[in-house]
């Protein structure tokens, strides 16, 4: 319990820095919402106008930067991280309250989907070391040295440009309404197919090869020798001895890629136009939307930060070592 | 005496082809009934590889090239091939009728589970009639054997010291009540009051439940004290066989006797360490004839050339249980008066 108590004082500190150095960013980076608005009118905005544009943003630079700093923790506790420039006047929290839910349902099953599926191929290809499996791994290892949003392209191209049996861009059927009906549910499944197969090809073989490693390592261990010589069947030798021990490493492994969900899924939502928090903080970036990039910031951090905390109680569940302080 | 395992002939190999070491050769071994059989020799000899190839837990590239391995089962008609199980009697003979101390205390233990669930594996496997509660109820007992109390049960390996884990492998092992129990090196990562407590605590429980040990150590003068009979291994073969007694008083291979007089005795008078010259064949490149004519001080030109085989020592009074490889004995060649008692 108390080093359940110390880290959680560590990742409080962790997010305090994060938040900060989140407000600071924008702030330091060259040009503002309002000199691109006025590149994109190309000069046919009177002098009140652009005044009143610094004012609507809160741009005014009467207010010092403490004082915004204040005000910016003031407005996080309520939970308003102010108003999108680029879907003005839409705040922040709505814009990040609907994208996110398409990131979260197309990158984490695929994420979990990727680590069970590719631990378990792991395990057996571990414990059955040297059988066909292991011809396996080199295209599994192909697959993963290429980056993914290469791998989306060509995916687009082969199965969604020349045969077509794809969509190559959205999340749903242009015109249906998103509801909990099979109509709109299918078709979000549909068009999901495309990115998250990319996904999950490109990531499993690193699943897969980090854990047959430990199984082979894990294998020659003592312990397994001895469940082996207790005369125990060989999946329970396999699953209780081998693969419970060299599952470990694999389980933060899977903790971390969590928290990554929302950070990682930039390329593979530009390239396929998917409507999740990558595409969104794409076009923030573009528009130098400081409020609504600070605010994706804030969730990318703090899913990492919170990732990170559940593989410290995970690994505290499933390693009786790690629980000395206890 | 009634042999309870049997070992014919047995060779192992690591690898195969040109580049094999030839690990185990031939050997020859009987473990009888009850008794305490003690298997020495310097790292590298062999000794743990037949171990692992009497109960086919050889890790590859380990293969057993020949010979047989006969158990004959307490209430089983005629003797058995281990070495020809099928997969699932394999299992079955395995911790029933021959359990295993391993050496490394530290390590043989799951780290990840508890000391009941480990105990308890035994029975799911073997005796899956039993309900829980005689589970945990007989895990119990096995512990109370050892000395460990029974709130131990719960505890992980990392929570328990270095001699409380061989003693919880020696719970396990005494689990099915088997005939034989292998003793790999059981002691080697313990401190010598530790080793000693154990071992007397071992010899206790072999009076009371009567099962037969292979006990396995480098130490030769455990082996004096703790076995009825000594076999001594040097580059994978015995080179010497007899009563613990006769191997104390007047072994006959010289490297036996280089062997005992490397370690002080426990008891007895003082007398100076000497020691074996040079160090253990590299197994890849095993001398020709005798593989230890290089290390002996006795050597002469026939150990050089042909392998001395084991053999029963003649002029020796009435005991027909001791055998010896060593060409020192073959009175016609060496000309020294047989036994070799320099």
């Amino acid at each position: 319990m108390r080093f359940l108590l110390r880290r959680a004082l560590f990742y409080l500190v962790t997010a305090w820095a994060a938040i900060t150095i989140n407000f600071m960013l924008p702030r330091m980076l060259p040009g503002d919402p309002v000199q691109a608005m006025i590149a994109r009118f190309q000069g046919r905005l009177s002098t009140d106008a652009i005044a009143s544009l610094y004012v609507l943003f809160g741009l005014d630079t009467e207010s010092s930067m403490l004082s915004q700093y204040l005000t910016y923790w003031g407005n996080l506790f309520k939970g308003d991280l102010g108003l999108s420039f680029t879907y003005f006047p839409t705040p922040v929290s709505e814009v990040i309250a609907q994208s996110i839910p398409w990131t979260l349902a197309l990158m984490g099953v695929t994420t979990v989907i990727s680590f069970v599926l590719g631990t378990m191929i792991g395990v057996y290809a571990g414990w059955k070391r040297g059988s066909w499996i292991d011809a396996l791994l080199p295209i599994t290892t192909f697959f993963s040295a290429i980056p993914y949003f290469w791998l989306g392209l060509i995916a687009i191209s082969v199965f969604a440009v020349s045969w077509g049996a794809f969509p190559a861009a959205g999340g749903y059927e242009p015109g249906l309404i998103p509801g909990f009906d099979w109509e709109f549910i299918s078709s979000a499944l549909y068009y999901s197919v495309l990115p998250a197969l990319t996904v999950l090809i490109s990531s499993i073989a690193g699943w897969i090869l980090g854990m047959r490693n430990m199984m082979v390592t894990v294998s020659s261990e003592d312990y397994v020798t001895v469940a082996h010589a207790k005369g125990l069947p060989e999946k329970r030798v396999m699953l209780g001895y081998a693969a419970r021990n060299a599952v470990l490493p694999s389980i933060s492994g899977f903790a971390l890629s969590l928290g990554f969900i929302v950070g990682g899924t930039l390329l593979v939502e530009m390239v396929f136009s998917y409507p999740g928090i990558g595409y969104v903080l794409f076009t923030g970036v573009n528009a130098k939307d400081y409020p609504l990039m600070q605010g994706i910031f804030l969730i990318i951090t703090m899913a990492v930060l919170v990732a990170n905390l559940l593989a410290d109680v995970v690994y505290l569940m499933l390693d009786p070592r790690t629980r000395k302080a206890a | 005496m009634t042999p309870v395992l049997e070992i014919r002939d047995l060779s192992v190999d690591y690898g195969q082809g040109e580049g094999a070491v030839h690990a185990v050769s031939s050997v020859n071994l009987v473990l009888n009934r009850g008794e305490v059989l003690g298997l020495a020799g310097e790292s590298g000899s062999g000794k743990s590889t037949l171990a692992y190839a009497m109960t086919r837990l050889l890790p590859p590239p380990g293969i057993i090239t020949g010979g047989e391995v006969l158990h004959h089962g307490r209430d089983k008609p005629a003797p058995v091939d281990v070495l020809g199980l099928s997969p699932k009697q394999l299992r079955s003979f395995r911790w029933n009728d021959i359990a295993i101390v391993f050496q490394g205390a530290m390590n043989s233990l799951n780290p990840v589970s508890t000391v009941a669930s480990q105990l308890e594996d035994i029975y799911r496997a073997h005796r899956p009639e039993m309900s829980r509660a005689q589970r945990t109820k007989r895990s119990a007992e096995l512990l109370r054997l050892v000395g460990i109390s029974a709130d131990r049960l719960g505890s992980y390996p990392h929570q328990l010291s270095g001699g409380m884990r061989q003693r919880v492998m020696i719970a396990m092992a005494l689990a099915l009540d088997p005939e034989i129990i292998i003793m790999d090196e059981p002691t080697t990562a313990l401190d010598v009051v530790m080793q000693r407590q154990i071992l007397e605590q071992m010899m206790r429980l072999r009076e009371e439940l009567g099962f037969s040990v292979l006990f396995i150590t480098h130490d030769i003068s455990l082996l004096v004290e703790f076995s009825d009979r000594i076999a001594i291994m040097y580059a994978g073969r015995i080179v010497e066989q007899a009563a613990s007694e006769d191997m104390y008083r007047a072994s006959s291979h010289p490297y036996s006797k280089g062997l005992l007089g490397s370690f002080p005795a426990l008891h007895g008078p003082r007398r100076p360490l000497t020691g074996i010259p040079g160090s253990p064949p590299d197994m890849r490149s095993v001398p020709s004839g005798c593989p230890f004519h290089p290390r002996c001080p006795s050597a002469f030109d026939v150990c050089e050339r042909e392998i001395p085989v084991l053999e029963k020592l003649s002029g020796t009074n009435g005991d027909s249980s001791r055998s010896v490889a060593c060409w020192l004995n073959t009175p016609s060649l060496s000309g020294h008066p047989g036994v070799g008692a320099t």
